[in-house]
This record gives C-alpha cells, sequence and structure tokens, in this order.
C-alpha cells in the first residue's frame, strides 16, 4: 500500500502538487493555514514551484489570476472570511477567460472554533456562478483538487474548493496517483481574456451564462453527484454533502431501511437528479454542513408536495458543526442506550477552560502598560483587531473593547475619534497590519485625527501557530513614516515587566498628542522564539 | 474491531503528539485511522481534544458520538471528566493526576479524583513521578500512552516501534527515556487492573 496519513489541507496541497501547480498564494488563517505550510515543506528548493504567503487574500488572488494569464496552474488558499477580502478580484475573475487552472480553496469553520463567524462559501460560488466542489474525505480532497484544475481549464473559470474545519484538520490515509507536468509559460492570446470593460464585460457575462447551462449538464453525470436510489417503499429520501454524508453513514445501518441517498460532491446543483429523487418520495432529508444551501435551493425546483426537511424546519440545527448525534436525531433515531454511571455529577458544572495568551508572551506585558497609562482618563476606547492579542479583551487585561475584522482598529478608532471619542487606542499586530492596517492608516493621517496606534510587533502571525510576515520586523517602521507619521511621533518600547513604568510613560505622552501616533511594541513571540532556538540547538 | 479514544487536556500539553503515536502504531498493524485535531486559537491553554478513531474496516466519520467512546484519554483530571457523555458503558478512563491550574475556579482537587474514580474503569496515574523515574519530566505524554497501550488493540511492540520512530531524529538516549516512560505507564495499567480484579 502506497499512502500517506495526512490532513484534509495536506492532501488538497498534495492533489495540487500532483495536478502539476506552478504556484500557490495564501494568507494563514485557522483553519487553511496548513495547505500552504505543507507545500513549503516538500517543494523541493530547485523545482521552480513556489508557496508563497502574501499580505492578503485580495493579494494572493489577485497574483493568481496574474499567474494564470500566463498558463500556470496556480492555487490560493484562505478561509472563510478571507474570501471576503478577495471578493473583488473573485467576482470579477469568473468572466475573464481563465488559463492556466486557477482553484481557491477557501476553508469554512463552522462551529466557529477560531473565527469571528460562520459563514458558507458555496453562497460565493453561487454568487459569481461558479462550480465548486466539495469533497467529504481526505481522498476526495486530494482527487477533487486535481479535478477542479481539470475543470478549470476545460471551461476557463476559477473553481472553488470548499473545506470545512473538520476536514481540513482530520488526518487518514490518501493514496495519490501519479502526478501531472506542470504547464509551461505561455502569455494568454485573446486581447480581452483578462481585461473588464463595460464592453467587454457585457459579452463575456453573456458568454458567462450560457457556460453556466453547461457546468449544470456537467452536475448531472453520475461520477460527480451519485445518486443511490433506496427502499421504494422508505418515509423519506436523503440529500447529504460534504461532511453531512460521513455523520449520516454513521447512522445509516440503525435505520432498518435504505432511503435513496443523492450524494452532492459539486455544484451547481443536479436539478434533474433532484427530481428523479423527488419523483419517488414525500419527504426529503437534506444534510449539509454550514448554511441551509441545498435546502434553499430545492424549494424552488420541487413542487410543494414533497416535504423539505433540514436546517430550515429545524431537523438540523440552524448553526455550528455537524456531527453524528445530531444527524442521529434528525434521522429520529433513539438515543444509543450505552451510558457511564453518574458519578461525575457530584461534581458542580466544570469550569470552562478558555484560551489565553501564552505564559510570558509580550502582549501581556503591552496590555499591562496600555491598561496603566489608561488610567488616568475615565472614559477612554481601545479598539482591537485580530490575532492572538485578540484574547486581550477577556480578563484578567480586558484591554481591548473592539473586533471588527482584519485591519479595523485603525479605521475604527479613526471613526471613533471623528466622531468625538477621546483619547482613542488602536491595537494591531504587525501581520495584520500589513494585511489591512496600511490603508486605514493612510486614512488616519490625511485626516490627522488624534489617535495612538499600537503595532504589536512580534515578527510572526502568532495565531495562525507562526507563519513567517512578508516583512521582516523593524520594516514596517519605514512604511509608516512613507505614510505620513511624525518620526517624533512613531516610537518604540520593548515590552516587558521591567520595562512596565517606562512604557506606560511613553503611551501616556503618545496618548497626549493630538495628532496620529504609532507605537511600535517590539518582542518576538515566544512561541516562535522557542521553535527557533530548538531548530539553533539541533543545528 | 473499533476502537475510539477521545484525547484530551489542556493546550500545550502534547495532546496531538499523543494522538500521532497511537494512530501510527495503529496504522504499522494495518488498522484504519481517522484522528480529528484542534489548531489555531483553541490551543493556548485552553481546554484541547481530539478525536482518534481506529478500526479493522473504514470508519465514515471523524468525529465520536456520545457513548460510544472506548476510552477517555486525558493528560489532565478536569479534562477527563469534560466528555465522560462520550464514554461508552465499558469504556475506561486513563489520566494524569497532574492538574493545570490555569483558571480561577479550578474546582477542588479531592472532588476531581473522587469524581474521576467513581467511574468503574479508571485509572489515575501519577504520569509526571513515573515520567521522572524514566529519566525526563518531558515524558510524561509517553507514560499515559504505554498505560493508554494496556487496552488498545495494538501490540506493545508495535508501540514501542512507534515510539522509537517518534524519537528518532533526537538521539539513542532520548528514545531510551521514553521507552522507558513507555513502559511504566504500560506496568502501571497492568497492575491496577490486577488491583481491581485481585
Ligand atoms: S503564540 Fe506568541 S503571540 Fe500568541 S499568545 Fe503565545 S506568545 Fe503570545
Amino acid at each position: 500500500m502506497d499512502g500517506y496519513v495526512l490532513l484534509g489541507n495536506e492532501a488538497v496541497a498534495l492533489g495540487a502538487l500532483h495536478a502539476g501547480v506552478s504556484l500557490a498564494y495564501g494568507y494563514p488563517g485557522t483553519p487553511s493555514t496548513e495547505i500552504i505550510e505543507y507545500m513549503q515543506q516538500v517543494i523541493e528548493p530547485k523545482s521552480g514551484v513556489r508557496a508563497q504567503w502574501c499580505s492578503n487574500e485580495k493579494t494572493a488572488y489577485e497574483a493568481a489570476v496574474g499567474a494564470s494569464a500566463m498558463n500556470r496552474r496556480v492555487l490560493v488558499t484562505m478561509k472563510h472570511v478571507g474570501l471576503n477580502v478577495a471578493a473583488d478580484p473573485f467576482m470579477n475573475s469568473a468572466i475573464m477567460n481563465i488559463k492556466g487552472g486557477v482553484v481557491l480553496a477557501v476553508a469554512d469553520d463552522p462551529g466557529m472554533h477560531s473565527s469571528q463567524n460562520e459563514q458558507d462559501s458555496r453562497f460565493y460560488a453561487d454568487f459569481a456562478k461558479l462550480p465548486c466542489f466539495e469533497p467529504h474525505n481526505q481522498q476526495e480532497a486530494y482527487e477533487m483538487t486535481r479535478a477542479a484544475f481539470d475543470l478549470s481549464e476545460r471551461f476557463h473559470v476559477p473553481v472553488l474548493l470548499r473545506l470545512v474545519t473538520r476536514l481540513s484538520h482530520s488526518r487518514a490515509i490518501v493514496r495519490p496517483n501519479p502526478s501531472r507536468d506542470a504547464n509551461p509559460m505561455v502569455k494568454f492570446t485573446g486581447k480581452d481574456d483578462f481585461i473588464t470593460l463595460p464592453a467587454t464585460s457585457r459579452k463575456r457575462y453573456a458568454e458567462h451564462l450560457e457556460l453556466y447551462k453547461r457546468l449544470r449538464a456537467y452536475a448531472e453525470s453520475e461520477t460527480v453527484n451519485p445518486l443511490k436510489p433506496g427502499d421504494t417503499d422508505a418515509p423519506f429520501s436523503v440529500i447529504t454533502s460534504g461532511l453531512g454524508h460521513n455523520y449520516f453513514e454513521e447512522n445509516a445501518e440503525d435505520l432498518g431501511f435504505s432511503p435513496s441517498v443523492l450524494h452532492v460532491n459539486f455544484y451547481p446543483l443536479p436539478e434533474e437528479k433532484i427530481r428523479t429523487l423527488a419523483a419517488g418520495s414525500k419527504r426529503i432529508l437534506c444534510i449539509e454542513e454550514g448554511y441551509p444551501f441545498i435546502e434553499r435551493l430545492l424549494r424552488g425546483i420541487l413542487p410543494v408536495s414533497v416535504t423539505v426537511s433540514g436546517k430550515l424546519d429545524g431537523s438540523l440545527p440552524p448553526s455550528g458543526e455537524l456531527n453524528p448525534d445530531i444527524v442521529r436525531t434528525a434521522l429520529k433515531l433513539p438515543e444509543p442506550s450505552s451510558k457511564v454511571e453518574d458519578g461525575h455529577r457530584n461534581l458542580a458544572p466544570l469550569p470552562g477552560r478558555p484560551p489565553q495568551l501564552c505564559k510570558g508572551c509580550p502582549h501581556r506585558d503591552t496590555f499591562k502598560a496600555l491598561n496603566t497609562a489608561l488610567e488616568t482618563y475615565e472614559n477612554h476606547l481601545v479598539t482591537g483587531d485580530i490575532g492572538c492579542y485578540t484574547l486581550g479583551y477577556l480578563p484578567p487585561f480586558e484591554a481591548i473593547e473592539t473586533g471588527l475584522c482584519m485591519g479595523a482598529s485603525i479605521t475604527m478608532a479613526r471613526g471613533a475619534a471623528q466622531a468625538g471619542m477621546y483619547p482613542v487606542v488602536a491595537v494591531i499586530g504587525d501581520s495584520t497590519f500589513m494585511h489591512s492596517g496600511l490603508t486605514g492608516l493612510a486614512d488616519a493621517v490625511s485626516s490627522s485625527v488624534p489617535i495612538t496606534i499600537l503595532i504589536l510587533d512580534n515578527s510572526t502571525t502568532a495565531m495562525t501557530g507562526g507563519q513567517d510576515t512578508i516583512f521582516e520586523s523593524k520594516g514596517i517602521r519605514k512604511v509608516v513614516l512613507g505614510l505620513g507619521v511624525e518620526p517624533e511621533h512613531c516610537v518604540e518600547m520593548v515590552p516587558l515587566p521591567t520595562k512596565h513604568e517606562e512604557n506606560s510613560d511613553l503611551l501616556r505622552r503618545e496618548i497626549e498628542y493630538k495628532g496620529v501616533s504609532v507605537v511600535f511594541a517590539f518582542r518576538e513571540c515566544i512561541q516562535t522564539a522557542k521553535r527557533k532556538h530548538t531548530k539553533e540547538a539541533k543545528a | 474491531m473499533k476502537y475510539d479514544i477521545i484525547l484530551c487536556g489542556v493546550g500545550g500539553q502534547g495532546v496531538l503528539s499523543v494522538a500521532a503515536i497511537i494512530a501510527r502504531a495503529a496504522m504499522m498493524s494495518g488498522l484504519e485511522v481517522r484522528q480529528s485535531e484542534v489548531h489555531g486559537m483553541a490551543q493556548r491553554g485552553g481546554a484541547v481534544e481530539a478525536d482518534l478513531r481506529i478500526s479493522d474496516g473504514p470508519i465514515p466519520g471523524d468525529l465520536i458520538a456520545k457513548g460510544r467512546a472506548d476510552m477517555i484519554l486525558s493528560m489532565e483530571p478536569l479534562e477527563s471528566l469534560r466528555y465522560v457523555d462520550f464514554l461508552s458503558e465499558k469504556g475506561s478512563v486513563v489520566t494524569s493526576d497532574h492538574c493545570e491550574i490555569n483558571i480561577p475556579d479550578y474546582p477542588e482537587k479531592q472532588a476531581i479524583f473522587s469524581s474521576i474514580s467513581s467511574f468503574g474503569r479508571a485509572l489515575t496515574i501519577p504520569a509526571d513521578a513515573l515520567a521522572l523515574t524514566a529519566g525526563s519530566a518531558r515524558s510524561a505524554n509517553m507514560v499515559l500512552v504505554g498505560a493508554a497501550s494496556f487496552h488498545l488493540p495494538i501490540e506493545f511492540s508495535t508501540m514501542e516501534e512507534a515510539v522509537r520512530e517518534r524519537f528518532a531524529s533526537k538521539g539513542e538516549l532520548i528514545i531510551e527515556t521514553n521507552l522507558k516512560a513507555l513502559s511504566l505507564g504500560r506496568n502501571f495499567a497492568e497492575a491496577g487492573s490486577r488491583r481491581r480484579s485481585g
């Protein structure tokens, strides 16, 4: 047996490499991060293949379109909320005449294991009228990535590969197929292939709508979306997608009958197949991970005489991750009888154990200094951002008060200051600042608002496990000065317990300044520092 | 045959490396394996849980259903109690006795231990102490793997092989320490089972 035990994310990476990918771009975001990380580990330095982190998802996606124009196959990776950032180029690329295959792997996070919302990327594929694959195990993650590249080149459109946390972060055995060579570099030839002007876009959009019909026909093929007929007198039929299929299978043998099952691997939905399934059933139970995407579309496809059950009628919960127990309840199966003795119930309800900043994390000292600096002001606002330091919202620090999305600490601070609030401090990490803090800083400087921006520079993207930032530490200082921050109000501190007084004084001074000031708190993340240390010790 | 394990502990304790070693040994025994893990924010000192499923046939899903786990293997006693609803009637609890007190409302230790011992098949192991005996405090997790191995459908020699492989790059001394920790855990579990049946 020739196989590897891989995370779902690693299976995608291997699939892309075996599909002859030349480039991969992404921005780290749990649960998508390991795709690029795995590629970086296994790519031979001399191969010419590259996997790189970008400043954000939009730049990553745009780079991919550029590579495709040169006939290269390219993978783009991000988490679901990252696609909001890349939505602009994503929507427009749908009507371009993609040359080298473009596959966009997006990892959704139902259950919000480490995200600020749940959202379902299948809606984006539908919104852009683009094809979407949804694997339900690691082997499929590998195979569908390859199929997605082929399809992208065949239909000249980007293809979305929708993953979810539980697939991205689970391991199973993957058996690979022989790999394919990379495409040669060849410049695109169609004059309006990669341009969007109203005149060209109108023409291409009309073509895109025609193409969508062909995609729908493709979705009807048995290999793509398999329909398995069951007992003719079964009380209901089932439509599954993604991991919903696994939890259904886990319980199916207890049903005592076999329902007809349509498993959706590929979107747009196979409407003909759905009608065939519905012809023999009064009720269809829809088991899908994420939003009720299929379920809602079903209501437009099926006659009203067919009952559709799923998240909308409460058969399945409207939010959170699916699991075998939830699906068991939806199938109206009794709870499993085996139960442990009630010994543990003597104990009061167990206290939660929320995540917290590591012991010795530099952010701890920064938050302490900030809290001390702000003590003298009765009223103040500290806007926060996305990163480990978001944990500064929780006790014991309770130092930040907001968290909207990447980069919003600075822009929200600007708005609050112009609304009349003073003092306002924006807290943002170095990687997040490069992601989407720069444009906010330009806004703030242009309107010279009295805000203090605290850049927590720990030289890494810590929350996702310590990926390299695109600039070395301190490199950002030049950018900040370049955007017009006064040099005397672009200052540095080192967050250490011994420097508490010094740092809180410095922060108070900058808060007193009635313009845009930027304070860098420089100290490496202790996790990255530790890893470097072990590596050096080994070398 | 199927064997479902819930592994738990606190972020940073090495839950995933324990999962990886058992998963590797299961694979070396020719079994199917599915292992689901936690990444990202959840790891920072918070409660961490991973599902490990072993079977001689296909395994459809990554998650263990309530009342179906054959074992809760925990690096931390309080955490072992968090998942008891998942334990099957005949399931075992194997936990380290080391309390990781990083929250203000950590319950009385005695209450936790008596709650754990109320399960018929529970084993609380002085993993840190046994690890020190083996030669390094850092091999406490191997003590737990050793104790768990007593129940697992995997040959002990295969477990040893997986441990050897895992630490192959770290030198003979570290391999030996971890193998010793593994056996100490195993012996402790065997003695525990004799105590109960005797
Ligand atoms: S990973 Fe680094 S930045 Fe994040 S909490 Fe730990 S020390 Fe701080």
